[in-house]
């Protein structure tokens, strides 16, 4: 239930609606919930509502993060002699 | 024919009936047997091994993009033969109407029929007819049956599957499911996915040439790769493990599969078949798969293993594992 | 898929397996309660279980709005649908979890009922312009996540003057919940079942920000990370708790920050705050009553509200006996730990809602997780 999807924002329709994509698949949905939504964005969509728009650099700063996980712990047990 | 819908006279018996079957009917499907106009077709089939089968398509909506219920009722009994390696030869079909049901939308699917059974090189040879009143069906139910001819060389069965052969799908999965979904109603999203809906003999053939020993053949159809698989160890009383990474889904399908909370395994397919074979044959029979315009994205995506408890599991892309289970109760109501 | 499948990649998964193995500290175990059942089903689909040190274990949550639905009100919607002619819009979910004497809605359906799955409010809002001559129910469940979707269907509905649209309101609140579970005597320092710290939901903390679990963090001095959906989103959440234990720290960390601030979105809690209000209790499936943890419709929509235009009936109701989902939902026993799972109940003859639902963890373990259960084969 909990079950929600990022999908980008290809064009705004009247009545706080929008048509959102994932891949080439398009659904009609509400941004009742969001202000200034604008083409090209990335919203968080679940039972037809969009949540929260997505911060393409905040994906990009936890996808670097995690790339870079346990580097320090690596260093740290070389150092220590442990596994 | 003056009027636009079906009445409960076109199943009367009388002459209604009998001009609805001349100017609709075998308007599309004419043949020589078919055209005797007797109460059944008469063949000859010289000494061959004989296999038939029978399908029910009930299917909602009845248009749907990549196909109708017409095609399907041609392809999926095709497809049963043709998993036992038969040539389909010979086609019954028998129509249920609905009254009310437009005569109009009929015409589509009896032509629809009769370009996928020319293509499929089968004849539909006998029919029958029959009207129920409104609201006691739903536009139409299609029943086929199908007769074809099996090589006495080949042996397709589930009975001769046993530990360490490999697992083989001729493309990818769930195409037909979310096709049907997207024209279902609350369920509203436009996508370029169509149905897989089609014949599978003319790969099967080429599959056969290139292994003959091939172990068995299924097309997953309601269930979906999953309902199917675990359907096979079931029966074979042998576990399955597949390779997620190896199973190929279509981006659009799995983004459709995303939106709804479905996954592309238990969803239904009518263009493509699962394959097991002996581990040695698997590159040949790929081979030979892929070389066929609807084996283009076939792919080995897993091995039959020796497991009592008759799981069939997968290693995910993540390099976890998990089990690949049937369908619980009937989430996507008249798929197929 | 954007957003989807780089969250998914198995060589970070390799990276962030090994990170968690260098953090866990071998001379200990870690308990972390992952509160929404979407995450317990992320888990299980993805095998991440299988990724942790055997010393990291999970512990399921009641984060699943199907399965902490009390009984008695499946039998209030079932009796909405039969009983008043209603058209009932239901989320797929609810249909086929069992009610008292094992009715639902599906079956309830079966039978003739005016039952309709939607997938959004939107839906339930065209079947009522749609049908302007029948009454239209909307059996509204959820947590935070799905509260807005109802409240701008009732202020839609108020805009329209659609007067034959109710809602039956069912949604309940997370930090509520999460505050209830870590005071119970369950997870008392000497208590039967133990939690180092909280994986936190995604999707509810979208809308009420990472604000609202401060509170709970800093009471019980748990830490709490707010995790993102995907499995590796569920990974790096897991090392920042171990990392947060292992330093004695008892802080609420955000992972998911692509979509999570710490005030959420304010449009959205302004609009559930208008139309929706608290109530004073609420009865929860394995919780009991807690207080402050559910919504009704608020007195100025009230004319949106089904329980004020419909009479419902007292009633008697009752769970199957020995369904263990109560125990299942607070965490203090596994699925594997209830007599019926696997024999009687399965998901094609679920006893209980964890089974039906698809966040539940009955049925995450029996979907995609027995073959670690050798007593459950085939």
């Amino acid at each position: 239930m909990c079950l929600a999807i990022p999908a980008k924002v290809v064009s705004l329709e009247a009545d706080e609606m929008a048509t959102v994509t994932v891949e080439n698949v398009r659904k009609l949905i509400s941004v009742a919930l969001l202000d200034q939504v604008a083409v090209g964005d990335y919203v968080l969509v679940h039972v037809g509502y969009a949540l929260h728009r997505l911060s393409e650099e905040e994906a990009a700063h936890t996808l670097s993060l995690m790339a870079e996980a346990g580097i320090l712990q690596e260093e740290l047990a070389e150092i220590g002699g442990d596994s | 024919m003056t009027q636009d819908t079906v009445d409960m006279t076109h199943g009367g018996g009388g002459r209604v009936m009998h001009d609805l079957i001349r100017n609709l009917f075998q308007k599309h499907l004419s043949n020589p047997v078919l055209d005797r106009g007797d109460d059944a077709g008469l063949v000859t089939v010289p000494g061959q091994r004989l296999v038939m089968a029978t399908d029910g398509h009930v299917i909602s909506p009845l248009f749907f993009p990549g196909g109708d219920i017409g095609a399907l009722s041609v392809h999926g009994t095709v497809n049963d033969l043709a998993m036992m390696g038969a040539r389909p030869l010979y086609l019954t079909a028998g129509f249920i109407l609905e009254e009310g049901f437009l005569l109009a939308d009929l015409e589509r699917i009896v032509w629809s029929m009769s370009n996928a059974a020319r293509a499929a090189k089968v004849k539909v040879i006998s029919g029958d007819t029959k009207v129920v009143e409104r609201g006691k069906g739903d536009g139409v139910f299609i029943t086929t049956t199908g007769l074809g001819v099996v090589s006495e060389d080949v042996d397709l069965s589930v009975a001769n599957v046993r530990a360490g052969q490999s697992v083989l799908v001729s493309g990818t999965m769930g195409d037909h499911g979310v096709a049907v979904l997207s024209k279902r109603e609350n369920l509203e999203f436009e996508t370029e996915i169509l149905s897989d809906s089609a014949a599978l003999h003319g790969l099967v053939a080429d599959m056969l040439a290139a292994t003959p020993n091939i172990t068995m053949l299924r097309d997953p159809t309601r269930g979906g790769l999953a309902g199917t698989l675990n359907e096979i160890a079931a029966t074979a009383g042998v576990g399955i493990t597949l390779d997620e990474a190896q199973i190929p889904v279509a981006p659009d399908v799995a983004a459709a599969c995303e939106l709804l909370g479905l996954d592309p395994l238990n969803t239904a397919n009518e263009g493509k078949l699962i394959a097991i074979c002996p581990t040695s044959q698997a590159d040949t029979l790929l081979a030979a798969m892929q070389a066929h315009r609807l084996g283009r994205n076939a792919a080995i995506i897993g091995r039959v293993t020796d497991d009592p408890a008759q799981f069939v599991q997968m290693k995910t892309q993540l390099g976890g594992t998990r089990i690949v289970d049937w369908l619980a109760g009937e989430q996507l109501p008249r798929i197929c | 898929m954007r957003y989807i499948s780089e969250f998914r990649d198995p060589k970070l998964a390799k990276t962030l397996a090994r990170a968690i193995k260098l953090a866990a500290q071998p001379n200990r175990d870690y308990h972390f309660m992952e509160f929404c059942g979407g995450h317990t089903h992320a888990i299980f689909r993805y095998g991440v279980q299988d990724l942790m040190p055997p010393n990291v274990h999970f512990v399921h949550g009641p984060g699943c709005p199907v399965c902490v639905l009390p009984v008695r009100r499946l039998d209030d919607a079932i009796e909405l649908a039969c009983a008043h002619d209603v058209i009932l819009c239901t989320y797929g979910d609810m249909m086929r979890v069992p009610g008292t004497g094992r009715r639902s809605l599906i079956k309830a359906k079966a039978e003739g009922a005016d039952i309709r799955m939607v997938y959004s409010t939107i839906d339930a809002l065209n079947i009522a312009r749609d049908s302007p001559d029948r009454q239209i129910v909307f059996f509204a469940i959820g947590f935070e996540t799905t509260t807005p979707a109802t409240a701008v269907a009732i202020k839609r509905a108020q805009a329209e003057g659609l007067t034959n649209f109710t809602v039956f309101c069912n949604h309940v609140l997370t930090p509520a919940a999460i505050g209830h579970i870590l005071s119970s005597p369950d997870f008392a320092p000497n208590g039967p079942a133990r939690i180092d710290g909280f994986l936190g939901p995604s999707h509810v903390s979208a809308i009420i920000g990472s604000q609202p679990y401060e509170a709970a963090a800093q009471t019980y001095e748990k830490p709490v990370v707010i995790a993102g959906f995907e499995p590796l989103d569920v990974m790096q959440s897991v090392l920042m708790l171990i990392e947060q234990v292992n330093a004695g720290r008892a802080v609420v960390e955000n992972q998911y920050t692509r979509v999570v601030t710490r005030d959420g979105n304010r449009k959205a809690q302004a609009l559930v705050a208008k139309v929706l209000a608290l109530r004073d209790s609420f009865e929860w499936r394995g919780l009991g009553a807690v207080t402050d943890s559910a919504l009704r419709i608020s007195n100025d929509f009230a004319a949106f509200d089904a329980e004020k235009r419909f009479a419902i009936s007292e009633k008697r109701s009752r769970e199957v006996k020995s369904c263990e989902c109560p125990a299942v939902l607070r965490g203090v026993k596994k699925p594997t730990e209830c007599k019926l799972f696997g024999k009687v109940c399965t998901p094609d003859n679920p006893m209980g809602a964890c089974m039906v639902s698809s966040e539940g963890a009955c049925a995450a373990y029996w979907s995609y997780g027995r073959q670690r259960m050798p007593e459950t084969a085939a």
